[in-house]
């Protein structure tokens, strides 16, 4: 059971995300942004958080058209997992593997605190480890997190059950309170609050780690 | 040749610092400002045989999110 965690110059989360992979049971190579493929039989890429490339033109929209980043578009088309977590949420909806956008902060301020989130479906291997309805506390620390995407996709991601995680007070003006959504094949998952920042005693909570142990179950080899 | 690119978010996002320049200038005095909308230029110097189909490309690929922004290319 293999991930792979990217690193772009800039990332801040990267080790954060790796221990909380490793803990869960995986293997983990960490990538780096210029290599142009990820090790063989890696079940699940994941791209952390940060400020990758400082955050120029966009948030997360240089590291989309980087080499590995072309590596983690074919390995979603081929079916493979995926988590963005904070900037790895905005170039995976840059790359285009995850619908919409992420703005600045309806508020324009850097907000960093734990928030309450509503699990909105149990129904993927991410959030199988909660039940729908369940409220966590997971830290967000963005500028950028107000998500955004036009009204037709907003319907197809409820009409879909691809709202993965919603904000129980909006911290940022996310459309509809979306906090995390899924992909059409459920396999991805973006989502601006940190799991692996509290998935551990030392972390304050532990709410995340049930994420990183539902996904070590769904990819253990049988 | 240069080409200059405008880069603006699509009417109907919403555009806080452009909200936020509103209401500084509305607390400066500046009364009869009713809308802020900031955008971005971005300024290309371009090879001799580079096309406006190029820059098309460029902005669909990098330069905006065409999600939340539309543009528009000069060129000069």
């Amino acid at each position: 059971m293999r991930a792979a965690v990217v690193v772009f110059p800039g990332s801040n989360c990267d080790r954060d995300l790796a221990v909380a992979f490793e803990r869960a049971g995986f293997q983990v190579d960490m990538v780096w942004h210029k290599d142009a493929s990820l090790p063989n039989g890696v079940d699940i890429v994941g791209v952390p958080g940060g400020f990758s490339y400082g955050d120029y033109l966009r948030c997360g929209a240089i590291a989309a058209q980087s080499p590995i980043c072309k590596a983690v578009v074919d390995h979603t088309e081929r079916g493979g997992y995926a988590v963005g977590i904070c900037n790895g949420f905005q170039i995976l909806t840059e790359t285009g593997i995850l619908p919409g956008a992420l703005l600045r902060n309806a508020g324009l301020k850097y907000i960093c605190r734990t928030v309450g989130l509503k699990v909105e479906t149990s129904d993927s291997a991410f959030t199988e480890g909660y039940n729908a309805g369940d409220v966590i506390g997971i830290p967000i620390a963005h500028h950028d997190g107000n998500y955004f995407a036009d009204d037709e996709t907003l319907s197809a991601l409820r009409d879909q059950d691809r709202i993965a995680f919603t904000y129980t007070e909006n911290p940022n003006g996310s459309c509809s309170d979306i906090a995390g959504i899924l992909s059409a094949n459920r396999r991805v998952l973006g989502m601006m609050p940190h799991p692996e920042r509290a998935a551990d005693e030392g972390h304050g909570g532990t709410d995340g780690a049930a994420l990183f142990r539902a996904l070590a179950g769904v990819l253990t080899p049988a | 040749m240069k080409a200059r690119v405008h880069v603006m978010l699509k009417n109907g996002v919403l555009d806080p610092q452009g909200e936020a320049v509103r209401h500084a200038l509305g607390a400066m005095g500046f009364d009869k400002v009713e809308g802020v909308r900031q955008g971005k230029v971005i300024d290309l110097d371009l090879a001799d045989g580079a096309t406006e189909a190029d820059v098309v490309e460029m902005c669909e690929k990098l330069l905006a999110n065409t999600v939340i922004e539309r543009y528009e290319i000069e060129l000069v």
